[in-house]
């Protein structure tokens, strides 16, 4: 039977949190942007315009039919010879954390991209043909009437998808970055304590993630009450 | 920049010294095929026991379901294989950690800390849509099922369960296609399933854009074979009356 000692962890909190902020980062930045391009790539899909359909249709499944493991080794692998073909970046510049990103904020935003389809298609059809009736154009129809409405509906799996997002992060171990589960493992790693930072850095991921998915659980509660009066 | 292309890399005899690195790529898909399927068999088998439990009556067999279901769901896939992959073997007792480090050869360790990770992941997905199944049937067949005079047990059997299987069919194709892209995470642990064998490729070659292009596409044909075969169940299965019914 293992002898647990989890006196690496105190010391090593400072480092756990710079990893912490890390992954927070990418969450972040994934999600701001994963929600602006899903929207506009949803958009695409619903316009009547062909080629703009065909394209966010391509993407949006393209995306989903590859494993995150493989699309970040593949941001991980093209990344920095763009933009350091663009910026004529000193080739030891570390541009890993900015790769990575890039990567999940184009993920993500396939799997954002249809929520919020379907929270579009939610709006019942009346809504549009009462804007234009009203004068309003299909753009104006879209930003006033159907993405307001679209939107509240969707925000708690919005917030669900970032949930799974903060967990996936985790995944930027394939690069060697230090976010928080990789900080984890270089502190067991380093002082032979494998076994405690590992579930150590379980039980940080499970309290936010339970948080967080409570939180949401309550607000979806409350929208749901509030649409029944 | 320019980067030289050489698609004859496949063809070319592997540094391991038996075979080319096309076979590389074809034993990583298999690994990857017998990894997903053996582990969607315990995802089945659990997450319909713990979708049954969410849903029978009694506090506290639906609360350990609810609890399990919150435990896989959120500690993300990586922490989870590393955990049972590094951390189990240590803290199990009896010397079964032991035995499981000392009788079995590596490659079998990870790709059963890899095949039950899966596994376990994925039921707790499993078992919202069973019960998502089960909760969606009227009411009234439980207990039409009940006055019929079967036990509660007979009446999951032969009422419940039957229907509610066969109106999750489509979720549970989702999360099937998941259980392959999922599998690609258990590279971290050294298996040599599909995405390793890319990236070992990559190391021994240098040929990054092949390597990368090659395992995409076989992500994509496994998608397309797997969307085909399910769609065939689905048509097959689908119950008359009920939304996407005839």
């Amino acid at each position: 039977m293992h002898d647990f000692d989890w006196s690496s962890i105190p010391g090593a909190l400072p480092f756990l949190w710079e990893g912490m902020k890390v992954s927070l980062e990418i969450t972040a930045i994934a999600v701001v942007f994963g929600i602006l391009w899903g929207t506009a790539l949803a958009m695409m899909r619903l316009s009547p315009v062909k080629p703009l359909a065909m394209f966010a249709a391509g993407y949006v499944n393209l995306f989903r039919a590859i494993p995150l493991v493989m699309v970040l080794l593949w941001f991980f692998l093209i990344v920095p010879q763009v933009l350091r073909g663009a910026f004529n970046l000193d080739p030891n510049t570390d541009v890993r954390l900015t790769s990575a990103m890039i990567g999940f904020a184009l993920f993500e935003s396939a799997y954002y991209s249809e929520i919020i389809r379907a929270g579009i298609q939610s709006v019942p059809k009346g809504q549009v043909s009462a804007a234009s009736a009203l004068g309003m154009s299909y753009a104006q129809a879209m930003r006033l009437v159907v993405l307001p409405q679209a939107f509240r509906n969707m925000v708690p799996l919005l917030l669900t998808q970032a949930i799974v997002l903060f967990q996936d992060t985790s995944l930027v171990y394939v690069s060697a970055l230090a976010d928080f589960f990789g900080a984890a493992y270089k502190v067991g790693d380093r002082d032979g304590r494998l076994v405690e930072l590992l579930l150590f850095a379980g039980a940080v991921y499970f309290a936010i993630c339970f948080a967080a998915s409570q939180l949401v659980r309550r607000y979806q509660k409350k929208l749901n009450a509030h649409v029944a009066h | 920049m320019s980067y030289q292309w050489n698609w004859g890399i496949f063809l070319s005899p592997a540094a391991s010294g038996d075979g080319t690195y096309l076979s590389w790529m074809l034993s990583g898909l298999q690994t990857t095929i017998l990894l997903s399927l053996s582990a969607w068999v315990i995802a089945l088998a659990l997450g319909s026991l713990m979708g049954v439990l969410r849903t029978v009556p009694g506090k506290w067999l639906s609360g350990l379901a609810a609890t399990y279901v919150e435990v896989f769901r959120n500690i993300p896939l990586l922490v989870q294989l590393f955990i049972w992959y590094f951390v189990l073997p240590e803290v199990l007792p009896f010397g079964l950690g032991e035995r499981f480090k000392q009788d079995l050869d590596p490659v079998t360790q990870q790709f059963v800390s890899a095949m039950v990770c899966l596994g376990f992941f994925t039921s707790a997905r499993v078992c919202e849509q069973v019960r998502s199944g089960i909760n969606a049937l009227p009411r009234g067949q439980k207990n039409a099922g009940l006055a019929l005079g079967f036990t509660l047990p007979q009446t999951y059997r032969y009422v419940l369960l039957p229907m509610a299987f066969r109106l999750v069919v489509p979720p549970l194709t989702s999360e099937f296609l998941n259980i392959f892209k999922n599998s690609a995470v258990c590279s971290t642990i050294g298996l040599l399933e599909l995405a390793a064998q890319g990236r070992q490729l990559v190391d021994y070659t240098a040929q990054p854009y092949e390597s990368f292009i090659a395992v995409t596409a076989l992500y994509l044909l496994i998608n397309v074979v797997v969307m085909t075969l399910m769609r065939h169940v689905e048509n097959k299965t689908r119950v008359p009356g009920y939304l996407g019914g005839k």
